[in-house]
């Protein structure tokens, strides 16, 4: 795919985040959506392309009154959306549609209208994982830090401090879940859910969405927003089962998908000004630093404690809170990648300045899957 | 009421010779007969070369444990926290996941790289799931 000749022209999260007993996992769909076809200046008969994940395509298009001649129901995890981009990038320059509308919705926290997951008994999961005690993404995703950890002399206290510096960017955002100040020791002392981590470690349980519109760069000059152009995309997948992952020293999918975005965008890690990598539980952005290259995953964790990704250091990362502290639905990488789009725009709450690239780096499932957007808003 | 009961896995065709291998006490691992790779899980196919030519065999039941989690909370069907949910390298290559039993689920006894081997827990008459112990010696 061809740098910035696509670009995002529209984006909003759901009116509320947080805990919202009065809609519906579709209804929180269609909520986002208005809001970004709203921020847009569009209506919904100008969508022609559809994306989502975990609902069809067809239950969201058909709530919203939407007829697409171009859809995709890539339900990869918490990257979805990040495939979504990409999808929706090479759909647009290909000529098979015009305007994208992207949505991710999920009653996480309420479970309204939300199908519980399960394991099938006969699927490779169910057979050679869950017998042994496995019980959501808290007793899975950790299963390879302590390995991370010995590997890279990676300690306790460094992986606490992923908590405690996103709390602090958490602090700047007023739609943030959670924002009072943490210590290292307040991590390191929180209950334990599965050692090594702690409840600070592991990611919220929220109820919300978001949503993204899609056009080719010719068109957005003409839309009420700043344009966020797509300039560079990635993404793989390795196994559902983590154990079987190929190592747990790093990830195969992330290390696919970010170089190959970086690679299309033309950039090399000095030129990143502001940062996501999805934190569904505290070793993710370790994982993520020296996977997409910003650094050897044994100077990750230093990295990290020494202050370089906290408000005012050198590399401003999950400048929301992240999924640690800003909210998360289950799948976040709908708000990360509007975070990307808030920053890009400059009207982040904790907008780093004169922030010109941003790379958006998703997970999905326990390491299944990878996303890496690279944003710019100049073209 | 029956206490809850551990996820009880359900064979498929392409997984059965696992399962009755562990059911006989023994863990079967495939080999394919073209690359000599040694894969895990089961599959009538090499997922390194893509030969159809295969063959079980039964690995040694050693190996080393890679990672784990000490689960405490939400526990599982079937399980009393805190247990540890590991996952072990086995000597001929492939890892899988399991329990260490005989060994407080604590990360004072459970040390990376310990030495293992692999034991039997009957669930059923049909079903015996491979766990591991510390090795003797």
């Amino acid at each position: 795919m061809r740098s910035n000749q696509v670009a995002v022209v529209g984006a909003a999260e759901t009116t509320e985040l947080g805990v919202i007993p009065n809609a519906s996992q579709l209804q929180l769909h269609a909520d986002a959506a208005l809001n970004a076809i709203a921020d847009a200046g569009l209506k919904l008969s100008d969508i022609d392309g559809f994306a989502t994940a975990v609902e069809t395509p067809q239950q969201v298009c058909h709530y919203l009154g939407i007829k697409p001649t171009w859809v995709d129901g890539t339900s990869v995890g918490g990257c979805s959306f990040m495939l979504h981009v990409r999808h929706a990038a090479a759909a647009i320059e290909a000529g098979l549609c015009k305007t994208v509308l992207i949505t991710h919705a999920e009653s996480g926290k309420s479970m309204i209208g939300k199908a519980p997951r399960s394991i099938p008994a006969d699927s490779l999961q169910g057979q050679f994982e869950a017998p042994f005690g496995v019980y959501g993404p808290p007793s899975m995703f950790p299963i390879p830090v302590l390995r991370f950890m010995k590997t890279y002399g990676i300690t306790h206290e460094q992986l606490a401090s992923v908590a405690v510096v996103q709390r602090e960017w958490a602090a700047k955002s007023p739609r943030a879940m959670m924002k009072d100040p943490i210590t290292v020791a307040d991590v390191l002392n929180s209950r334990m859910i599965a050692y090594p981590f702690r409840l600070l470690q592991c990611c919220l349980v929220t109820d919300g969405g978001g949503a993204l519109i899609l056009t080719s760069a010719d068109r957005a000059r003409d839309f009420p927003r700043k344009p966020v152009y797509i300039m560079g995309t990635g993404e793989s997948v390795e196994t559902p089962m983590v154990s079987q992952m190929e190592t747990f020293n790093s990830s195969r999918a992330f290390k696919t998908a970010g170089p190959l975005a970086f690679k299309e965008a033309g950039i090399t890690h000095g030129d990143v000004d502001h940062l996501m990598i999805y934190d569904a539980f505290a070793h993710l952005p370790l994982f993520g630093l020296g996977d997409l290259g910003f650094m050897p995953h044994e100077e990750t964790g230093k990295f990290i404690a020494d202050g370089n990704t906290r408000p005012g250091g050198k590399l401003p990362l999950n400048t929301n809170g992240g999924g640690l502290s800003y909210m998360h639905s289950g799948m976040y990488g709908m708000y990360a990648l509007q975070e990307s789009v808030r920053q890009m725009r400059g009207i982040a709450p904790a907008q780093v300045p004169n922030a010109k690239i941003s790379v958006c780096h998703g997970v999905g499932g326990m390491f299944a899957a990878s996303g890496t957007i690279v944003f710019t808003n100049e073209k | 009421m029956a206490e809850p009961q551990r996820a009880r896995p359900k064979p498929t065709p392409e997984t059965q010779h696992f399962w009755d291998g562990t059911k006989a006490g023994e863990l079967r691992l495939q080999r394919c007969d073209a690359c000599a790779h040694v894969y895990f899980p089961p599959r009538p196919f090499c997922p390194s070369c893509a030969s159809r030519k295969v063959s079980a065999f039964k690995a040694s039941g050693k190996g080393f444990l890679y990672s784990y989690v000490i689960n405490h909370r939400p526990a599982a069907p079937g399980f009393t926290p805190p247990y540890a949910i590991a996952v072990v390298e086995l000597a001929e290559g492939p890892r899988m996941m399991s329990n260490i039993i005989d060994c407080p689920q604590t990360p004072e006894a459970l040390e990376l790289d310990m030495k293992l081997e692999v034991a039997f827990e009957k669930l059923d008459d049909t079903i015996s799931l491979p766990v591991f112990r510390p090795a003797k010696g």
